[in-house]
């Protein structure tokens, strides 16, 4: 069977004084190859609202996407602020609803008028809200720092530090786990999100080039260069270079006048004062 | 076996420095048979925009046809052209659409931003994850290969000529190494005035 990317991975969520802490190293995988060394795990939900995600690297992407969209409609039909609980119970009727087969793994962490809150969902819809959580494939080596370390109403900086050891406990223990550690802090006054918070793996520095001299590839070849390209019928705007924006602006109405096509210039693009008011010409590709 | 072995076909796109190179083999194969040996699996979708659709053949051209269907429905509704980025969104749909009986393709976008001529390079899975990193992505039969060849001979700010040098050199070796891959390969480096298009003689065994 064909593999779909996943984030092996370790996603973690606290609740500190202030606010909530959500933490994600940065590693997606295919198989066992490394597919992405920097992706980015912490979803925007709303303002006050994110969530971070396990598993199935399309699905957390799509899903998320989703819930983002859904909720800021609820906020714009109740017109007031989402409360957490109405994200988890969203994504968890979701995600039963699917019996499992969207592979999304979630950490959802908020704040709103009643509190601070950390939920976490699993894939069949089963929800925990929770002081603090862990979860994907490194999520046993995070929670162990959790276990010994978190405490109730820590410092936004001890906090922050807390969450930063669990994910690293996952980067450095867990295989699917790796490359950075992303936070997201939210509190009542916003979301921070602080993207790389650590960049726990440095690549080394390659002392050497290993470069090909021009030349070194046998090859046949078509050089074509872009003109610009003329627009059908049926499009309202046109994308003409500066010089055939000139043209046609000196020479009113002329739809048939000759003229050269010089290299295209894009930032005429979208620009309707400029362009003129003519049926097509076709300027082609030469 | 994989379905997304079956036919065989390797894609790579390269960042360069205002520039963008996209390459492929040329094999065509039903497992271990051999079919055509011209077939490409890199497309124009636009002035300054390419996509490589490597997997099961079968599902590359329909999903082709279906791209090109939306494409051209964007460009009547909008009235310009599809930027890269808009390109990813449109295929990532198209692909998450089919989530449970996918499409058996791993696509790969190249092009230019026609506002910003920003280099811009994406690879999908086949349900439709991209991954957008800075310098290079890989898929198909040979993406492990590719991989270590790419990792080695990328640089950043890489000139149009050298930039060829590397994907070329970086796809050919990489597919010598892989029985599905190989047959020729086409690199087309993308710049903002003109698209080379160079047809490369490599090993037919």
């Amino acid at each position: 069977m064909p593999r779909a990317r996943k984030t092996g991975t370790t996603i973690a969520g606290i609740v500190f004084k202030d606010g909530v802490v959500l933490g994600a190293d940065t590693r997606a995988t295919e198989g066992d190859t490394v597919a992405d060394k920097n992706c980015s795990k912490i979803h925007y939900l709303q303002p006050n609202m994110y969530c971070c995600g396990a598993g199935t690297a399309a699905d957390l992407e799509m899903t998320t996407a989703l819930m983002a969209s859904q909720l800021e409609l609820h906020r714009l039909n109740t017109n007031r602020q989402v409360p957490v609980v109405a994200a988890n119970r969203m994504l968890k009727q979701m995600l039963f609803r699917y019996q499992g087969h969207i592979g999304a793994a979630l950490v959802l962490g908020g704040v709103d008028k009643n509190g601070f809150h950390i939920y976490s969902i699993h894939p069949h819809g089963s929800t925990d809200r929770l002081p603090y959580t862990t979860m994907g494939s490194g999520s046993l080596a995070a929670m162990s720092v959790f276990e010994a370390r978190w405490k109730p109403d820590m410092e936004l900086e001890e906090a922050k530090q807390l969450v930063r050891d669990a994910i690293a406990g996952g980067v450095f223990n867990d295989l699917g786990s790796g490359s950075n550690i992303d936070l997201c802090v939210i509190t009542k006054d916003g979301a921070n999100m602080i993207r790389p918070y650590d960049v726990a793996n440095i690549k080394g520095e390659r002392l050497g080039k290993y470069e090909y001299k021009r030349g070194t590839t046998d090859a046949t070849k078509i050089v074509r260069p872009i003109i610009v390209e003329s627009q059908s019928v049926k499009m309202s705007r046109c994308v003409l270079s500066s010089a055939a924006c000139k043209f046609f602006k000196e020479n009113p109405g002329s739809a048939t006048g000759s003229f050269t096509p010089g290299p295209r210039d894009f930032s005429a693009t979208d620009r309707d004062d400029l362009l003129p008011n003519i049926g097509v010409t076709s300027l082609g590709r030469t | 076996m994989s379905i997304l072995a079956y036919n065989g076909g390797s894609v790579v796109a390269m960042k360069g420095k205002n520039c963008v190179a996209i390459a492929t083999d040329l094999r065509f194969g039903v497992q271990a048979q051999t079919i055509t040996t011209d077939f490409e699996r890199v497309f124009e979708v636009g002035p300054h925009l390419y996509i490589g659709l490597p997997g099961l053949v079968t599902d590359t051209q329909t999903v082709l046809q279906r791209l090109k269907f939306r494409i051209k429905m964007y460009e009547m509704r909008e009235g310009r052209k599809v930027k890269p980025r808009t390109l990813m969104a449109m295929v990532q749909n198209l692909l998450y659409e089919r989530r449970f009986g996918p499409y058996f393709v791993e696509p790969v976008i190249a092009g230019l931003d026609p506002v910003t001529k920003d280099p811009y390079i994406c690879a999908l899975d086949l349900i439709g994850c991209p991954c957008e990193p800075a310098d290079f992505v890989v898929s198909g039969t040979s993406s492990e290969s590719l991989y270590g060849m790419c990792e080695t001979t990328w640089r950043e700010d890489l000139e149009p000529d050298d930039l060829f040098e590397c994907i070329g050199q970086s796809l050919i070796n990489a597919f010598d190494r892989d029985a599905l891959s190989g047959w020729g390969a086409v690199v087309h480096v993308i710049e903002e005035d003109k698209v080379t298009t160079r047809h490369i003689k490599s090993r037919m065994d």
